[in-house]
């Protein structure tokens, strides 16, 4: 039996991180009442003109320079022509033949585990839609829809891969990267349950060895990675079948039903488009020099890739740390914030993976609402080190921090966790207790080291534990010779 | 001398020296508008009250001490394609027959912020596509000189109020002519400036790229006046300049004298009246004794640019006609699905013209035709450009040539012709598809019909067309009792 | 060039319009004399002539990235032909 390979190509929508939408001045504020955040402009009312959001470029070649791509000197952009209700104007202001980025790459592991570079074809610039709420269960069995063109003209970049990917594990692979990605440029929320990101998958098959490809077929309406993994498992599935029971694939959108797990063929009359590109006349070409590109490039953070290896290699983390931390970009920014200030990196990982988790999990917190300070983290866990607070005690400042809100000194002093650790304060103490307890000081004296635990246990006890233990048996060895 | 007879600088004067207030002068203007606008059709709708509210705010400035301007105070009328804030516009069509726009142009916005006093809203061609007003969904518009004729198109509504005194001055819009052959056709003085000097912002699109507003005025210099307080950057429209406002006035006084002007002879080629052709040559011969050169020049493309022209506005038009879909506003034909909706507005709600283009737009884009078509005529659009290049790089001012090959023609006369009535076109496209600054001053006649010429400058050479516009007009004034032959027939709507 | 029955159902059904038997011929007269004389393009030879799409020499005009008030909803809503409770609203697509 023939085997096949499958081709799978990726289309991803992701909203930009801009105050304002694309070509007026509106919030981008996701939901809000329906049609509060429209204007003119947006709502496509005769006579009105579109004017670029400068920061919707820039937010775009960061994008672009994040995902490795060439950074178009001369872009423009086109009208893309059909009737929605969604669509005010009833075209799209798109960018054609001319996008912003072109061939980029990203790096994902492919089956056998090694380095796999899946490419860019191009990211483009354009304007959302506005959202359609449907009077019945769904599209196909409402009686109305009502349109809130809130969405509409948001800004989007549109990025298109090259079909380089064979699986649903590698598609999936390259959706997590890229998000993750964007998710470290700020270039967008990325958040695919709000629709930030939107995903749609083109997949074809092709006998194993070919080079020519198969009729590809569009999938839409993913909601989700594991979405995205299941329908193309499923289409895989379909069109394997289908070409060896000798039938013709059609080409075609088809939409995935989460409900009933499978990809279902949109009506014909959303197929046949003639979208009539053609340049938008109320809007002038952008002109991006090598200046204004290494201005954008220095607003980047350092990417996913590299960061991983410098955590690995300058920090001594382990894969499994590494990975942690740089899958999440706050708790990655707010590691080089705290190490800033406290040089031991391998104990900030060990407390943000551990304490700090684990204390935003409980209080059902984001990563991006950490609500504690970098240099108070910084100010406990230098504490900790030098001895002046115990592990535990700090762990429980940790804590009331989280709670509380208040600085690490504030709660130390308050709950008088501070280490004893003032020589001439503890050496009162000391010497009360080798006075009390003479036998166990002989026996020290003596050569039995067990003696020296006991007379430790005795100082702790008259310190209420906040004496520095290192202090107490320096001191004990001292005034016992 | 009568109030209609003056130009707006004697209107300021007349209102500073108290003989009359702007309430009054607004009055008047809106009982004559009662009067004759039953016989011309120039005005779609008319707004007595926020006008006679506008003027008595102007005369309580005046009072003050606080005038805005030349403009303020005086009466004006604007073509139904600008939107302006709580007054219905309709860009004479069924589809926004109940269109009332939340904003207002920047053009209208810029007139009102100096203190202008709006009429009303005139008469086009629906969507500007039209070259008689006979496209309006309402009515055609009647030429004030002979009534069974038309006052030209689309802005006809603007040209006929300002030759019947119907308004002081008018905004009209010029995408292929749309200014001045009405201009022209009722004897009053026209400009459509460079693209991009007047934001479009508000003023509903026919062809994006073709677009520009222009002034309709009774002599040149009022013209100057208004286009002075229209022009200028518009941060809400992409395409709008930061090229500086020209003096136009101080440019109105200036001398011609050593001016360069060109006769392009592709303008006075086949299908241009030979009457029309003499008339050109006498005001060049006009130059010419007022110390200008006179020279010969050549624009070989010329034959090209009016099929170009219909491509490319065509193309824009298809899109930019596409959002009356009734969903949002305009009139909704109800259907029980919306598919059907979107068929049944459009199909009843533009006109035939109207869908006309659209057809022929969407054909010229669509896949399979677009690079015959679309692609082919931005690179003719190019090489049109590149001919008026040569010619203002080799030291020519402006160009004379004829408006339309004749004058204006009877109504119903080209209903059924659509190709014969685009040729009307022919000597005004080229000044769009190039983005050139073009005026239309009155010089003559034919057969009692006023006929003017066209001055074409380089892209913000307005100022020198002011200069030759000034040394060659002819003001023309309409024959009192033509009118009045006319009000008292009566015409049917 | 003439223009098909079929070609102007295609761009009729692409710009929603509908039209109806009897206008048909009228439409493919008027129209062909049109395309006829657009055809006379095709006289020009520009091969390498670059494209025009904008008459003026401007790139990067842009906006900053600053909100403004919005419309009002009733003014946003007031021109709509049909309304429910803050939204626009129409009959199903198809
Ligand atoms: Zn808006």
């Amino acid at each position: 039996m023939t085997e096949f390979q499958t081709v799978i190509g990726l289309e991803f929508h992701a909203e930009l991180k801009t105050k304002t939408k694309i070509f007026c001045s509106c919030p981008t504020t996701f939901a809000g009442e329906p049609n509060t955040h429209v204007c003119p402009v947006c709502l496509g009312l005769p006579g009105v003109l579109p004017v670029l959001n400068k920061r919707a470029v820039e937010l775009a070649m960061k994008a672009g320079l994040a995902l490795n791509c060439q950074i178009s000197p001369f872009s423009k952009f086109d009208r893309k022509n059909y009737f929605y209700p969604d669509l005010p104007k009833a075209y799209q202001v798109t960018q054609y033949p001319l996008p912003i980025c072109k061939s980029g790459y990203i790096t994902v592991p492919d089956a056998d585990g090694n380095e796999k570079n899946i490419r860019i074809n191009r990211i483009h610039l354009e304007e959302d839609a506005g959202k359609l709420v449907h009077s019945g269960e769904s599209i196909t069995t409402s009686n109305y829809s009502l349109p809130d063109y809130n969405r509409a003209a948001v800004p989007l970049i549109e990025i298109v891969s090259e079909p380089d990917m064979a699986s649903a594990e590698e598609a999936k692979a390259f959706g997590d990267k890229l998000k993750l990605i964007l998710e470290y440029a700020g270039v967008s929320d990325v958040k695919m349950e709000q629709g930030s990101l939107r995903c749609d998958v083109n997949i074809s098959l092709m006998p194993k060895g070919s080079d020519k490809l198969g009729t590809k077929v569009e999938i839409k309406n993913l909601n989700s990675f594991r979405a995205m993994h299941r329908a193309i498992q499923f289409e895989e599935d379909r069109q394997r079948r289908m070409i060896e029971r000798g039938e013709k694939i059609v080409q075609e959108t088809r939409t995935w039903d989460e409900g009933s797990g499978q990809t279902l063929s949109m009506r014909s009359k959303e197929n046949d488009h003639d979208y009539r590109y053609f340049p938008e006349p109320d809007l002038v070409p952008t002109v991006i020099t090598p200046e204004w590109i290494e201005a954008v490039r220095s607003e980047l953070p350092e990417l996913p890739d590299k960061r991983e290896k410098r955590l690995k290699e300058e920090c001594g983390l382990s894969y499994y740390d590494c990975a942690q931390i740089v899958a999440t970009p706050a708790l990655a920014f707010f590691f080089d914030e705290v190490a800033k200030i406290f040089d031991d990196k391998k104990t900030i990982a060990n407390w943000l993976i551990g304490d700090v988790s684990r204390l935003i999990n409980v209080a059902e917190k984001e990563y991006e609402q950490i609500p504690i300070a970098a240099d108070d983290l910084a100010y406990l866990l230098e504490q900790a080190k030098s001895g002046a607070i115990n592990n535990n005690s700090a762990k429980a400042v940790l804590e009331e921090m989280f709670a509380s809100g208040k600085k690490p000194a504030e709660i130390i002093s308050e709950r008088g966790f501070a280490q004893i650790s003032d020589s001439s304060a503890l050496e009162e103490a000391v010497k009360a207790v080798i006075e009390a307890n003479a036998k166990a000081a002989e026996d020290f004296r003596a050569g039995k080291q067990q003696a020296m635990g006991f007379l430790m246990g005795q100082v702790m006890k008259a310190t209420k534990g906040q004496a520095n233990p290192n202090l107490v048996k320096e001191l004990l060895a001292k005034m016992l010779k | 001398m009568s109030i209609y007879d003056m130009t707006i600088n004697q209107l300021q004067q007349q209102l500073n020296d108290k003989n009359i207030s702007s309430y009054e002068l607004t009055k008047k203007y809106l009982a004559r508008i009662e009067e004759i606008d039953p016989v011309i059709h120039a005005y779609i709708t008319v707004t007595p009250e926020a006008a006679l509210e506008a003027a008595k705010a102007s005369d309580e400035r005046r009072a003050r001490g606080e005038l805005i301007g030349d403009l303020d105070g005086i009466p004006m009328a604007l073509k139904d394609i600008f939107c302006t804030d709580g007054i219905l516009t309709t860009c004479a069509s069924k589809i926004l027959a109940n269109f009332v726009p939340p904003y207002n142009a920047t053009c209208w916005q810029r007139l009102a912020d100096v203190g202008a006093v709006l009429l009303g809203k005139c008469n086009l061609d629906e969507f500007a596509m039209g070259s008689s007003t006979e496209n309006s969904a309402y009515f055609a518009t009647r030429n004030p000189f002979d009534i069974e004729r038309t006052p030209g198109g689309s802005s006809g509504g603007s040209a006929a109020a300002v030759a019947a005194d119907l308004a002081a001055y008018t905004l009209g819009t010029d995408t292929g002519g749309s200014v001045r052959q009405p201009a022209h056709y009722c004897g009053v003085v026209g400009i459509k400036p460079t693209y991009g000097l007047i934001s479009r912002f508000g003023i509903i699109p026919y062809a994006s790229s073709l677009d520009q507003a222009g002034v309709f005025a009774k002599n040149v210099y009022d013209c100057a006046t208004v286009l002075e307080a229209v022009s200028g950057h518009d941060e809400k429209d992409s395409t709008s300049t930061p090229y500086p406002i020209g003096d136009y006035r101080g440019a109105c006084q200036r001398d011609v004298k050593g001016m360069k002007i060109g006769m392009p002879k592709e303008f006075f080629e086949e299908g241009i009246d030979p009457r029309t052709i003499e008339i050109v040559k006498k005001a060049a011969e006009k130059f010419a004794a007022a110390g200008a050169e006179v020279i010969e020049v050549s624009l070989p493309h010329t034959k090209y640019a009016l099929p170009a022209y219909y491509v490319l506005a065509c193309a824009e038009a298809s899109s930019n006609l596409a959002r009356y879909d009734g969903v949002r506003y305009g009139v909704r034909v109800d259907k029980p699905t919306l598919e059907e909706i979107f068929c049944a507005t459009r199909s009843a709600g533009f006109g035939e013209e109207v869908k006309r283009r659209i057809l022929l737009g969407t054909y010229a884009l669509s896949s399979g035709y677009y690079d015959a078509y679309y692609n082919k005529t931005l690179q003719v659009r190019t090489l049109i450009k590149e001919d008026y290049d040569k010619v203002f790089a080799s030291g020519i001012d402006c160009l004379l040539t004829p408006v339309t090959p004749g004058p204006a023609f009877k109504l119903g006369e080209m209903l059924d012709d659509p190709l014969t009535m685009y040729m009307t076109d022919v000597c005004t496209v080229p000044i769009n598809i190039a983005g050139l600054a073009s005026m239309v001053v009155p010089f003559a006649d034919i057969e009692g019909l006023p006929v003017g010429v066209q001055l074409i400058g380089a892209p913000f050479s307005e100022e020198k067309l002011f200069t030759a516009a000034s040394a060659v007009e002819v003001p023309r004034r309409l024959p009192p009792d033509i009118l009045k032959q006319a009000v008292e027939k009566g015409v049917e709507r | 060039m003439a223009i098909t029955v079929n070609d102007v159902e295609y761009v009729a059904k692409l710009a929603k319009l509908t039209i109806a038997d009897e206008e048909m011929d009228g439409y493919i007269k008027k129209l062909s004399a049109i395309l006829d004389y657009m055809q006379q393009l095709q006289e020009i030879d520009t091969n390498g002539v670059p494209l025009t799409t904008h008459v003026l020499p401007l790139e990067n005009i842009f906006r900053k990235d600053e909100v403004k008030p919005c419309l009002p909803r009733e003014k946003v809503l007031a021109n709509a032909p049909d309304t429910e409770d803050g939204y626009f609203k129409v009959p199903k697509i198809f």
